[in-house]
């Protein structure tokens, strides 16, 4: 069985949006990656960015710092 | 990596097709603008490639085919430029995105719209055509194929009724074109709407529209043709009319190379191939607990797509999974498909869709139904 975890997910206004935070990710050793977006937080496809829930809360300052733009940020087991 | 995702674009392509591109980078100019050979080069090789969609088509005549970029683009031209204020238009459930939203917009235009419903095997409802014909019906806009559940359409019961009252048959063959052979005088097809690079097997950015004589559609775009240029309106000829600015001609270039490789091997044979390998795949998760496959698999004719859901899995998280664990491509989600999903019953859980192309293989399909089945045992 495939052992749920913890993870934030980041949501986009537009793919676009969501490259530019990937890029700005790599670029300021901010861990995570692209995945489909979860169906929790909505049916209409794109992209989200996941993170461990135990790394957030030290990326959560650098985003905001950085002024990196999404969505919403939640949390999900998966 | 196993890519099984060229429903959305053929990532495995015949080699011809890159050599071309990076050949007329150093071939080809703008075509249509002026006699030196750079721009002679690029307007032979756009001229040569709308031969070869012609024939492939059965279109009698290739200035009839305009170069967009992509379906969506031709789409767009079809519907806004044929679909008017108090027209109406039949359309299906079974449509992409690029179909319902520019006859969205005319409804908000003063169009009305009738959507013909699908079963929960995708099945249109055909039955209906004639009691939802209107006087003033003017166009149905259908695709050939279901880019979710790989359904063909009963193109030739269309154009029956299409025929039978001078209505215009727009046909979307996003998911066709190379992979099912097409005839567009057989069928009845007044528009064929087609991508480059999917069963065609070209660049994107490629794309076109075919037009049937007779038929004048105001276009979407106005602007240089390299003729006329003194001109205030745009020229009204096909295919000028539908190609203002520089057209995409080193993709054009990509696609006539693989328009090349399609008539060697045959269009029945790669058609064969793919379902060959859709049918293998579909027989074997078919047979694994907890997976449903969405569509009418016992029809004749399919595009090689095989969608499905692994028990209540988020197809999001599948195709995740897919990805991370076994290097396997595929999409998930709506697919730009909302009624289709509604038909399904799959709107809140998406699915998972794997399609096939001529260039997979067996041991990828065996590989790929493993993974299912380890997935689906995991729950």
């Amino acid at each position: 069985m495939r052992e749920k975890k913890k993870y934030v997910i980041l949501s986009f206004h537009t793919t676009t949006e969501a490259m530019s935070f990937e890029k700005q990710c790599m670029s300021n050793e901010i861990p995570g990656r692209l995945i489909p977006i979860p169906r929790e937080i909505t049916a209409g496809c794109g992209l989200a960015w996941r993170i461990g829930a135990e790394e957030y809360p030290d990326c959560r300052q650098k985003i905001q710092d950085l002024q990196m733009k999404y969505q919403d940020a939640v949390e999900l087991l998966l | 990596m196993i890519y099984m995702d060229s429903s959305a674009t053929s990532f495995l392509k015949p080699p011809q097709v890159e050599e071309a591109v990076c050949r007329a980078f150093h071939t080809m100019g703008n075509a249509g603008r002026g006699a030196h050979a750079a721009t002679l080069g690029a307007a032979r090789m756009i001229y040569d490639t709308r031969e070869k969609l012609a024939e492939l088509f059965h279109i009698r005549e290739p200035f009839r085919i305009a170069f967009t970029s992509n379906a969506t683009e031709s789409l767009n031209i079809a519907i806004g430029g044929l679909v008017r204020p108090g027209d109406h238009a039949i359309t299906t459930a079974c449509e992409h995105n690029s179909v319902l939203r520019p006859l969205y917009v005319k409804e908000s235009q003063g169009a009305s719209l009738t959507i013909l419903d699908a079963d929960e095997k995708g099945r249109i409802a055909y039955e209906k055509l004639e009691q939802v014909r209107q006087e003033h019906t003017r166009a149905v806009v259908i695709t050939h194929a279901s880019n979710l559940t790989g359904n063909v359409t009963d193109l030739a019961r269309v154009s029956a009724f299409t025929r039978k009252y001078g209505i215009l048959l727009i046909v979307d063959a996003s998911q066709t074109a190379g992979s099912i052979p097409i005839d567009v005088e057989k069928m009845g097809v007044d528009v064929l709407c087609f991508t480059g690079h999917k069963g065609l097997m070209g660049p994107q950015g490629t794309g076109g529209i075919y037009v049937r004589e007779g038929i004048s559609i105001t276009p979407l775009k106005v602007g240089g043709s390299g003729i006329h240029s003194f001109d205030k309106t745009h020229p009204a000829d096909m295919p000028t009319a539908l190609e203002a600015g520089t057209a995409n001609g080193h993709g054009i270039a990509g696609l006539n190379a693989a328009l090349d490789f399609l008539k060697e091997t045959g269009v029945e044979a790669v058609h064969q191939k793919e379902m060959e390998l859709a049918g293998r795949f579909a027989e074997n998760v078919g047979k694994i607990p907890g997976v449903t496959i969405y569509g009418d698999l016992s029809g004749k004719l399919r595009a090689p797509i095989v969608s499905l859901n692994i028990g209540e899995l988020d197809s999001a998280v599948v195709s995740d999974i897919l990805w991370d664990d076994y290097e396997i491509c595929v999409r998930a989600g709506a697919h730009c498909a909302p009624l289709m999903h509604q038909a399904l019953g799959t709107v809140e859980q998406g699915a998972v869709r794997f399609s096939f192309s001529y260039f997979n293989t067996e041991e990828e399909v065996d590989t790929a139904v493993q993974a299912v089945r380890e997935i689906a045992e995991e729950q």
